[in-house]
């Protein structure tokens, strides 16, 4: 008998099962969590693990089964109920309001609603208190909009631990971080751990999974597949577990690159609000090459992206197209230069929510022929179009009259690709294009980028998850603050040292290194 | 100078107080539910419904502030139908706003000629007399101006410190502030997004029609048809020009009634009369316009203003 | 409670709320009456037999309909956008002022060249006072619901102020009311004997217009797809802005038709009280027509028969005519929410 088995339960899930319409979200799902355990709740994205946890601390109501904390029945679909049995949650997406203080954050809904005023000195003792046991430094007196996302994760953390939550679930909570903000993370868990909390780990990375939990939970399509202590299995194991089948991600072949096809020189932009614009970035991109951009999210990728996408102009510094000098810069002339763009939220800006696939298909051709001539649409050459996008790209849907709302994100992206790619693009701008996708969707994107990359296209890949880049890219640089690190080349550096970049270091030895 | 004996008169300023009282019942009004996230298009129309319920209270019989109460809780009605088809509904902000002004001020207008379906000019009521303040009133240009006021100006100036000090001292009002902002973080905090919200429109509401009830009980005596006149379409503009803050939104609406004011003193001047009077009558509405313009960019909008939450969304 | 979207809603998910809404409504409708001392079952019968029971009737709602339609295109067009126009009530008065202003005299033209010059007249007066508040909007992010519905005030003030300065009728006996139209100003009926303009059929041909424009061109596609989502349009290379100006200037083109319709084909002449809030009235037409352009004269003739109907009924048993008014918002506001419901179940959680 181990420790852990012998240990006290604290959280038992008993044959949760939820459905949305059709779609079985959970299926008879039952788990329990021992104190000072970490169990990794593993799956791929959709298999279910966001819903369970969102059942467990009572955002959604399970359609049947039931939730025990600490030995006590959990009123359904009553968050509050959750919070005062301690159960603490750090959402993917952050709950925090951005024009309050992190003390306001922490102590939102605290203390009484009608009480007359809040002690923030006290408050902020105690802040400071647990930011010191749990190594989670973070002023608590900033304004939550002015943090990284790092320190926001942290602010997370500590609304659970300061309303004294014993289990915590963290959800893909390693997805924005740096290496050595996980390293951090993961320090903090292992020191809650030692102080008697337990820990519901979400992720769909093996190699952290492996690294922080005790056991391994996985879900696959809603169903609890497997079960096992973390050191009796290996990452293959698990990947197979969570996926189902043997899963081979595309082979990249080594390729010599031809010319820079699109090249920034010195180029600066005006930043947004919070978001940094670029600070006289040079990059070039080139002929049968997928370069890399790593970066934690909000250090200038979306302006990086916004630039090549025809969205915004440089405010100084060249940007040339083959070598020629672009002037007039626009969404529609970065299209035709043969950019072509993956967007990178599907739902924001990628696809028109209640369009249909038709009307979705052409949002970037519908004004020139053959989709229209002098203003009058032709539909049915629209549709036409569509319908050999929904072949060619393998598009599951009812057909080109469906709302895309209704498919799935995976054939949401693929209409996208079908979209951009048709045109044979010579440059393609793939931001996040795998974000929230499941691992055959993953896989289909990134083949296709590979595929372009064969036949001579020029691939930017931006994405805050540094495997991916790893795994796809020739050649990686690294964002942060709107500078851009230099190129290095596939395989030369470990994560660890492109986390010290992400992190902010080296820039001003790499710019003078570049001069 | 003409203008600036005018400037320099106390009574000039306490017409402009007067003025400025109904815009910040209903400027405040306005501003709670937006820091709630929710845009009330319904002022209008319940500053017309608390015009007209308050004054038909005392005139049935009830003393003045039994009225302010009876305005207010008619006020809180309409607000109680705007909020549970905006909030929980999550319906259109705009088309809900305007329904309810169109709603209130129907049945409104039905009330009055159902209570009063013979007579040919309103009834009048003995409305709030002014009340000077012992020694303040005194204090030259300030005292007269300030503090011979009626009752009811003054409970204006008292909300707008109150309000204030909630919306920024007090748990209720970070919860209120963070639903306007994010509501996703006062669901994750174990509150309910739906009731924060829904209290706020209904109490904001409440204060609308407290400014429509200062128009028939303290600046007139009498309900007319067509008598908030565009007051609440200016008190959102006011909202914008005060950045959502409390004391910006007060400053704002005495500065705006002290251009209104001044504008009807220049009316009787002898410049004045060779102007047509709709010029005059359409500077509260330009001078709205352009606060907003000036005003473009510069405020903090509340993050999730007009954005409706549906639980376990996000 | 949650709202949870229904993917193949059933006949009686699609039908009952709205039939549900409009029972609703009447059966508020009745209690209103029975507080004015009417009997409650007499309601809904008078209501249909003043709008509709007879030939008179219904021409009557034909008439009233007119406006609404052009507003509820109007309103339709712009909310497509998401244009908040609350303005048509300012349109409506600018293609009035146009209207009289080229047609009592000023063109000495025959009516087949005069009555187009008017129509695109008013439209283009209607067009440039929307175009105030969408500039404002595009340049300077001036929300438009304010701005447009201050607009309302003061164009009624300025219209207030030219009929009692350089556009007043001297033969007014001091009414605030501009000349008569000239006889080629006049809109002629639609048949011999019929008490109905051609303002009618020119509203009905500008619905099946917004509807071609709407689904057959590249501007309505822009229009939709800017409505629905901005973010989307604008990273595509949708020119946001422009057609941001292009939806504003149609909507208060087609407002102003409203307003030249009703002086060249009812009134004859301008005066304040031209309108009773078509402007306003618009937006419920739009909203009740789900802003679908061939609906809006559905709606508009619902709205209508509502006005005409309740005007009729009250009169006969006595109750307020503001029993009218309330009919409409309580419609329009159980009415957003049945459609809701038609895609939506409530979920208790």
């Amino acid at each position: 008998m181990t420790g852990a088995e012998a240990a006290q339960v604290v959280l038992r899930l008993d044959r949760i099962t939820k459905t949305f319409g059709k779609l079985v979200a959970n299926d008879a799902v039952s788990l329990s969590l021992h104190r000072g355990e970490v169990i990794a709740l593993l799956g791929e994205n959709g298999a279910g693990k966001t819903t369970l946890m969102n059942i467990l601390f009572g955002q959604y109501t399970a359609d049947s089964g039931a939730v025990e904390v600490f030995g006590r029945a959990l009123p359904p679909g009553n968050p509050r109920a959750a919070l005062d049995a301690g159960v603490g949650m750090v959402h993917q997406h952050f709950t925090l309001a951005d024009n309050m203080t992190v003390l306001e954050n922490v102590t939102l809904g605290t203390v009484p609603l009608w009480q007359p005023r809040l002690d923030r000195g006290a408050v902020r003792a105690e802040i400071t208190k647990l930011a010191d046991d749990f190594r989670l430094a973070v002023d608590p007196d900033a304004r939550v909009g002015s943090l990284t996302v790092g320190e926001r994760q942290r602010v997370e953390i500590l609304k659970a631990l300061y309303r004294e939550a014993r289990i915590l679930i963290l959800d893909e909570p390693t997805a924005v971080l740096t290496p050595q903000e996980t390293d951090d993370l993961f320090a903090t868990l292992r020191k809650a751990v030692a102080l008697g909390l337990s820990i519901v780990f979400i992720s769909h990375k093996l190699h952290e999974v492996m690294d922080i939990s005790d056991r391994v939970v996985i879900l696959r399509h809603g169903r609890l597949v497997g079960e096992m202590a973390t050191r009796d299995t290996d990452r293959h194991a698990l990947a197979t577990a969570m996926v189902g089948a043997e899963v081979s991600a595309p082979k990249v072949v080594p390729a010599a690159p031809g010319a820079a096809l699109l090249r920034l020189g010195d180029v600066s932009t005006p930043d947004q609000g919070n978001a940094p614009g670029l600070k006289s970035v040079s990059l070039d991109l080139r002929a049968g090459q997928i370069t890399g951009l790593a970066g934690v999210s909000g250090n200038g990728q979306a302006a990086l992206a916004d630039l090549i996408g025809g969205l915004c102009a440089p405010q100084s510094g060249q940007l040339d197209l083959d070598g020629a000098n672009v002037a007039q810069w626009s969404p529609r002339t970065a299209v035709q230069s043969g950019i072509a763009r993956i967007p990178e939220d599907r739902h924001k800006t990628g696809t028109i929510a209640d369009f249909n696939l038709t009307e979705n298909a052409i949002l970037e051709s519908y004004h020139t022929a053959p989709m229209s001539k002098h203003g009058w649409m032709n539909w049915p050459r629209a549709e036409a179009a569509t319908q050999e996008i929904i072949a060619r790209y393998d598009v599951r849907c009812p057909g080109p009259e469906a709302r895309i709302r209704l498919l799935s994100g995976g054939n949401m992206q693929k209409l996208i690709l079908g979209r951009v790619l048709e045109a044979a693009p010579r440059i393609i701008l793939a931001n996040q294009p795998v974000r929230g996708l499941d691992i055959g969707a993953v896989n289909y994107v990134h083949s296709q980028l590979l595929a372009a990359r064969a036949r001579g296209a020029a691939v930017l890949l931006i994405s805050e998850d540094l495997d991916e880049i790893m795994a796809l890219s020739d050649v990686i640089h690294v964002i942060s603050e709107g500078r851009l690190s230099p190129e290095f080349a596939r395989g030369s550096m470990a994560p660890a040292d492109l986390g010290v970049w992400m992190a902010g270091h080296g820039f001003d030895e790499g710019m003078a290194h570049a001069s | 100078m003409d203008m600036l004996d005018i400037l320099l008169s106390a009574s000039f300023w306490a017409a402009a107080i007067r003025i400025a009282s109904p815009l910040i019942f209903a400027t405040l009004g306005e501003l709670i539910c937006e820091r709630a996230g929710v845009l009330n298009l319904g002022i209008e129309g319940i500053m017309v419904a608390g015009a007209f319920a308050g004054w038909m209270a005392v005139y049935s019989g009830t003393g003045l502030w039994t009225g302010v109460m009876v305005a207010m809780v008619v006020g809180m009605a309409f607000g109680l139908i705007h909020s549970v088809l905006t909030v929980p509904f999550g319906l259109s902000q705009h088309v809900v706003g305007l329904g309810v002004t169109l709603l209130a001020t129907s049945s409104t207008y039905y009330a009055y000629r159902l209570a009063l379906p013979e007579v040919t000019s309103p009834p009048k009521i003995t409305a709030f007399q002014p009340f000077e303040i012992p020694i303040l009133s005194d204090i030259p240009l300030i005292g007269p101006a300030l503090f011979a006021q009626t009752p009811m100006t003054y409970l204006a100036f008292v909300l707008v410190g109150l309000v204030s000090i909630v919306l920024y001292r007090t748990p209720l009002g970070l919860a209120l502030r963070a639903a306007g902002e994010n509501p996703s973080a006062v669901e994750a905090q174990g509150l309910s997004v739906t009731g924060i919200r829904m209290g706020a429109v209904i109490v904001g509401s409440g204060f609308m029609a407290m400014g429509g009830a200062f128009l028939t009980m303290s600046a007139f005596d009498s309900f007319f048809f067509e008598m908030v006149n565009g007051r609440g379409w200016i008190c959102i503009a006011l909202v914008v020009f005060g950045a959502w803050k409390p004391g910006k939104a007060l400053l704002g609406a005495v500065l705006f009634a002290a251009f209104d004011a001044l504008q009807i003193r220049v009316q009787q001047t002898p410049l004045g009369a060779d102007i047509p009077y709709q010029i005059f009558l359409m500077t509260p509405y330009v001078l709205s316009i352009l606060a907003l313009i000036v005003m473009s960019r510069r405020a903090e909008v509340p993050g999730a203003l007009m954005v409706p939450f549906n639980k376990g969304e996000r | 409670m949650r709202l949870e979207p229904i993917a193949n809603p059933s006949l009686a998910r699609t039908t009952l709320p709205p039939l549900i809404a409009i029972m609703t409504t009447v059966v508020v409708a009745s209690l209103l009456a029975m507080l004015a001392g009417a009997n409650p079952f007499s309601v809904l019968g008078l209501i249909l037999k003043g709008a509709f029971g007879s030939k008179f009737a219904a021409l009557e709602t034909l008439n009233r309909a007119t406006p609404l339609i052009f507003t509820g295109l109007s309103v339709a067009v712009a909310f497509r956008a998401r244009l908040w126009n609350i303005g048509a009530e300012a349109q409506l008065y600018a293609g009035a002022l146009i209207t009289v202003v080229l047609g009592t005299g000023a063109l000495p033209w025959g009516a087949g060249a005069l009555l187009p010059t008017l129509a695109l007249g008013a439209m283009l007066a209607g067009a440039l006072v929307l175009l105030v508040p969408a500039l404002l909007k595009v340049r300077f992010g001036v929300d438009e619901v304010v701005t447009t519905l201050l607009f309302n005030f003061i164009f009624l003030l300025f219209i207030s102020m030219l009929l009692e300065g350089p556009l007043k009728d001297p033969m007014g006996m001091g009414w605030p009311k501009s000349e008569r139209l000239i006889a080629e100003a006049r809109l002629p009926r639609m048949a011999e004997g019929l008490r109905l303009h051609w303002g009618f059929g020119l509203a009905i041909i500008s619905a099946a217009l917004v509807w071609v424009i709407q689904r057959r061109t590249t501007l309505g596609y822009e229009m939709r797809a800017v409505g629905l989502n901005r973010d989307a349009a604008r990273f595509v290379g949708i020119p946001v802005n422009g057609v941001l100006i292009k939806t504003a200037l149609l909507s208060g083109g087609l407002a102003a038709l409203a307003g030249f319709s009703e002086v060249a084909g009812v009134k004859g002449s301008l005066t304040l009280d031209l309108s009773p809030g078509f402007g306003y009235t618009g937006i419920i037409v739009a909203m009740l027509a789900l802003l679908n352009p061939l609906a809006v004269v559905a709606a508009a003739l619902f709205v209508a028969g509502i006005f005409v109907g309740a005007d009729s009924m009250s009169r006969a048993v006595g109750v307020p005519t503001y029993l009218a008014d309330i009919m409409l918002a309580t419609a329009l506001l159980l009415m957003v929410l049945a459609i809701l419901l038609t895609r939506f179940r409530v979920v208790r959680e």
